[in-house]
């Protein structure tokens, strides 16, 4: 041995020892490197610069250790041939974690990879996975080093070559490097086999059609003891099964193998290198069981072949631990999924019932998603627990009442739906406002199918209204109006509950404002009829309601102009403060919205100049019939989505044969859950020739124009228009109706209706169209430039189109979404042909 | 098949990122950030799950640290509980009673653990002293280099 110090300017002690068996060249590569060593300082290590950046009082002092340290390592990658790129790579890298950009470091990382030290190729690899991803250009760079060193005859440096590969796995990466990976695949090797599979698991995810390549080195991996093989090789034949139905099929022959993998895992004694808890490799039995499941899924054969391995497992497995229950949860999975023996589907849900009994709140969320998934199948055996599972709608864990509410939704039948609702309704007044829309729509769903009688029906709506308050949707106004105007004997009931209803407070409750306020339009005779009851309503009763109602600053647009509509129809119901109304009439006349004060000034017409039509026009409705569009409607919601527009094309259609006669049915056709609309029919004039359909028509048509209604009166006169979704992504709904123009030859008119589906406002909305130059484009003003949660804005688009080319058209939306800037633009080419 | 394990600590520091999945590191900042918030604000009788987009993320506290993973639906939540605790169990081993610190100042080493724990986001090795052998072998490898260049400096100090 030899050993000697030597001193350079008296800065640094090299302490060098080394073996007989090093030459000169060694040792002038030492003293090269201790010479570069003295010509630049040595760097800070990584040990001090975390202990530097934690010792930072304030994120500005963090900030500037950082920064300095940034600078300094940049400088030292101008350098090349750096002996301490390692380590300021690894101080990169916990720079990166912290938030940091450090894309700076990406080349050298390669540089590292390259380097044919273990140390550097460790940390280059590390830098690499964690610093570019399949988006970096630098592939092709890594591809070669891959390349290499997937070839070196170290196992730990192919080791790390296959798990970069994993990690990264692009597609041009996959189809450059999976030849390799197929070789290593058969390598005898076990440390390197089973890395192997799961790159060749990446590769097929990323590129399917390079999974040929890989199938016959895959099933030999199922007849190895070793774990990780067995493990990774499972993972890769379910990655293969489930992007191809012949590879499936070609794997149901492994069935067998895998049941006696399975069967060697559960009964083979205990082993200290795979036990957890007392389960045999939980990891291994987990991923044949899910593989199993996709084999015996749709097939008896392979299904009848498991059937018994799976019974084994649900009863051996011991369930007094997480693991246990691991276990025990992939294989209630899978015999739910497989073609299995009823007598094991029932040993299934008890299992889940079990679990729902659990302390473990993991085990019960499991638990009810899992019963989500098998209600379909066996209902009566999840019923048995419903009791348990309303009462995980009271937990305090928002995770859990999520499932349960999915669940409950799932269990209704018209056995337990008075029960069940109870609990529900329960729930709809605690819960929170992300749940409140859905589950009072899910309820008003499940009340429509299961009712027993109209009374109890209507009673359920009401509590709906009064529980859910404003995140009431729309769907549920319009079918609770629908529902009270079919039911003729249960509107002098219903109509008292609403009064007292109304009589509350209900600022936060528009959605039952509205109903009330329609209800007690159309019904309010009823209230001041009934002498028997002790609680006579007065008319001066309503009217100071009423009044409350529209000079409440908290109440919408909507609501007033429901409360404008009703009382209007209760100054005929009414006999002795029909003068109040008038005024209140000539008050809202000039209201500062322009909707309302339209309404408003049309109705003090009616009183003055013609007051004798007024009882007749102000009839009740008849009962609301039920459209297939309607029926439509409600299962759109279900969905999340709703239709904004209030008359569509198929509705009209059918109103339209009924061929009407007089102003009483044009109602109906105005009416229903359109209430605004049945304002305009009641416009002055109108009045006048209301003798015949057409000149009706026209004078609707007149009205509707200045009402900014135009679709409607199109609609009946010309039957052209059509209505496409133009645009329906993150929320925001746009739907285009098109119709001719009229007047103008080779004009179609486009009304934009905007519509916002989300909770947030939509603000600086911008809406911009570009048609091609042989079309002329112009586009009038939008009705506002906010749209605020379910509500929408219109549009008016029109395009002349003299060369009869198909139309095409470009369009850009900006709006502002919760504070967020969105832009998107998009193309559209589907237009109708008979527009263009 | 797992998307990402974070590993982050009471006061919201992020310790570990494994991403199995390729996004844009803006994206992945702010998925980051979001989870953390999540997670730090739930009560810790709560479950140990979220739905969250179209993932399941799986969270458990171990002593400061939280380790939270991204697993996709089809994937048992249960068993990447397991996960987590198999890894947890192997930093104990390697680090010897491990704790915040050493994860702080050992990074790269954890990494490394995780590396030949799970690759791609799915198990490749079940047996704890397999992964604990890998790991070692590579460390010596790493070792023998640092004699041969004669500066123990030369490693990462």
């Amino acid at each position: 041995m030899l050993s000697f110090t030597i001193r350079v300017d008296g800065f640094i002690a090299i302490g060098i020892v080394f073996n007989p068996t090093f030459n000169i060249a060694t040792i002038k590569q030492v003293i090269n490197e201790a010479v570069e060593r003295v010509r630049m300082p040595t760097p800070m290590r990584l040990r001090d610069l975390i202990r530097q950046i934690r010792a930072a009082r304030t994120a500005a002092e963090e900030r500037s250790v950082v920064n300095r340290e940034c600078a300094y390592i940049r400088s030292t990658f101008r350098d090349e041939d750096s002996v301490w790129r390692c380590r300021n790579i690894a101080k990169l890298l916990y720079i990166h974690m912290l938030g940091y950009p450090a894309h700076f470091g990406q080349l050298e990382c390669l540089k590292l990879i390259a380097s044919p030290r273990f140390t550097d190729k460790r940390i280059g690899y590390l830098g690499a996975m964690l610093l570019l991803d399949e988006r970096q250009d630098v592939h092709l760079l890594i591809t070669n080093c891959l390349k290499n060193d997937l070839n070196s005859p170290t196992q730990f440096i192919v080791g790390l070559a296959l798990c970069t590969l994993g990690a990264i796995a692009s597609p041009e990466m996959s189809r450059d490097l999976a030849s390799e990976v197929e070789r290593l695949l058969k390598s005898p090797n076990a440390y390197i086999r089973k890395k192997a599979a799961l790159c060749a698991f990446r590769i097929i995810l990323k590129v399917p059609e390079l999974m040929e390549i890989f199938l016959p080195a895959t099933r030999s991996l199922l007849s190895e003891k070793n774990h990780g093989i067995l493990i990774t090789g499972v993972t890769l034949i379910t990655e293969m099964c489930e992007h191809s139905v012949d590879t499936l099929q070609h794997f149901r022959r492994i069935v067998p193998n895998l049941v006696r993998i399975l069967k060697n895992l559960i009964l083979a004694g205990y082993s200290p290198e795979h036990d957890v808890c007392g389960v045999s490799d939980p990891f291994l039995q987990v991923k044949i069981l899910k593989l199993l499941r996709i084999l015996g899924k749709n097939d008896t054969d392979a299904s009848d072949a498991m059937n018994d391995i799976l019974a084994q497992v649900a009863t051996n497995t011991e369930s007094n631990k997480n693991v246990g229950y691991t276990i025990l949860y992939e294989t209630v999975l899978s015999i739910m999924d497989i073609k299995s023996e009823s007598g094991l589907r029932v040993l299934a849900v008890n299992i889940l019932g079990r679990f729902l009994l659990n302390n473990d709140k993991n085990i019960r969320y499991v638990a009810l998603n899992t019963l989500l998934k098998t209600v379909h199948i066996d209902t009566t055996a999840v019923q048995r627990h419903r009791s348990t599972i309303l009462d995980c709608l009271e937990d305090m864990d928002v995770s859990i009442r999520k499932r349960a509410l999915e669940l409950s939704f799932a269990l209704i039948n018209s056995h337990n739906i008075r029960n069940v609702m109870i609990k529900l309704l329960k729930f709809l007044e605690k819960a929170d406002p992300e749940f409140k829309a859905s589950c009072s729509s899910n309820i008003v769903l499940a009340a429509e199918k299961f009712a027993q009688n109209v009374k109890w029906h209507l009673d359920m709506l009401l509590k709906v209204l009064i529980a859910a308050g404003n995140y009431v949707r729309d769907d549920v106004v319009s079918s609770t109006i629908q529902l009270i105007s079919e039911s003729v004997t249960e509107q002098s009931y219903i109509v008292y509950e609403l009064w007292n209803a109304l009589q509350k407070d209900t600022a936060d409750r528009q959605p039952l404002t509205q109903v009330a306020t329609w209800v007690i339009g159309e019904f309010g005779d009823h209230l001041l009829s009934n002498t028997e009851t002790p609680l006579r309503v007065m008319e001066e009763d309503i009217l100071e309601v009423y009044q409350k109602l529209l000079w409440s600053p908290q109440n919408t647009i909507v609501t007033k102009q429901y409360t404008i509509n009703s009382l209007m129809k209760l100054s005929s119901r009414f006999t002795s403060r029909i003068n109040n109304i008038r005024e209140i009439m000539q008050i809202f006349a000039s209201h500062i919205h322009m909707e309302i004060q339209q309404r408003s000034s049309e109705y003090s017409q009616l009183f003055l100049k013609y007051d004798n039509l007024r009882p007749s026009l102000l009839e009740r409705m008849p009962p609301l019939e039920l459209t297939h569009n309607q029926q439509n409607r409600v299962s759109e919601i279900i969905n999340g989505e709703q239709t904004p527009s209030p008359l569509s094309g198929d509705e009209l259609p059918i109103s339209e044969t009924e061929n009407i006669q007089d102003s009483n049915a044009l109602l109906v056709l105005l009416g229903g859950d359109n209430y605004e609309q049945d304002i305009v029919t009641i416009a002055p004039k109108q009045t006048q020739s209301a003798s015949t359909n057409q000149d009706l028509l026209d004078l609707l048509d007149l009205y509707y124009m200045f009402a900014g209604f135009p679709d409607l009166v199109n609609n009946i006169s010309n039957n052209h228009i059509s209505e496409m979704i133009a645009y329906d992504k993150n929320g925001l709904k746009i739907i285009f109706s098109l119709k001719p123009f009229p007047g103008a030859p080779n004009t179609t008119s486009i009304n934009i209706e905007a519509k916002n589906n989300t909770h947030l406002p939509m603000s600086e909305f911008l809406f911009q169209v570009a048609v091609p130059k042989t079309f002329q484009l112009i586009m009038l003003p939008p009705s506002g430039t906010v749209i605020t949660p379910s509500s929408f804005i219109m549009q008016e688009l029109r395009v002349t189109n003299s060369a009869k080319s198909a139309l095409r058209m470009r369009i850009r939306l900006s709006y502002n979404h919760g504070g967020l800037p969105v832009q998107d633009l998009t193309e559209i080419n589907d237009f109708p042909s008979d527009c263009t | 098949m797992m998307q990402f394990m974070l590993l982050f600590s009471r006061q919201g520091k992020l310790r570990l990122q494994k991403w199995y999945v390729a996004h844009p590191d803006k994206i992945k900042k702010k998925i980051t950030r979001d989870l953390i918030t999540t997670i730090l604000a739930r009560k810790p009788k709560m479950c140990s799950f979220l739905e969250w987009k179209d993932l399941k993320i799986v969270y458990k506290r171990y002593a400061s640290l939280y380790f939270c993973c991204a697993i996709e639906q089809t994937d048992n939540e249960l068993l990447t509980l397991e996960i987590i605790h198999r890894y947890v169990e192997l930093l104990d081993k390697y680090f010897g009673s491990v704790c915040e610190l050493d994860i702080i100042f050992n990074f790269e080493k954890a990494y490394f653990i995780l590396d030949e724990l799970l690759l791609g986001g799915e198990v490749q090795e079940t047996s704890k002293k397999n992964v604990l052998k890998a790991v070692a072998a590579q460390d010596l490898l790493q070792e023998e280099e640092a004699q041969q260049g004669f500066f123990e400096d030369h490693g990462l100090g």
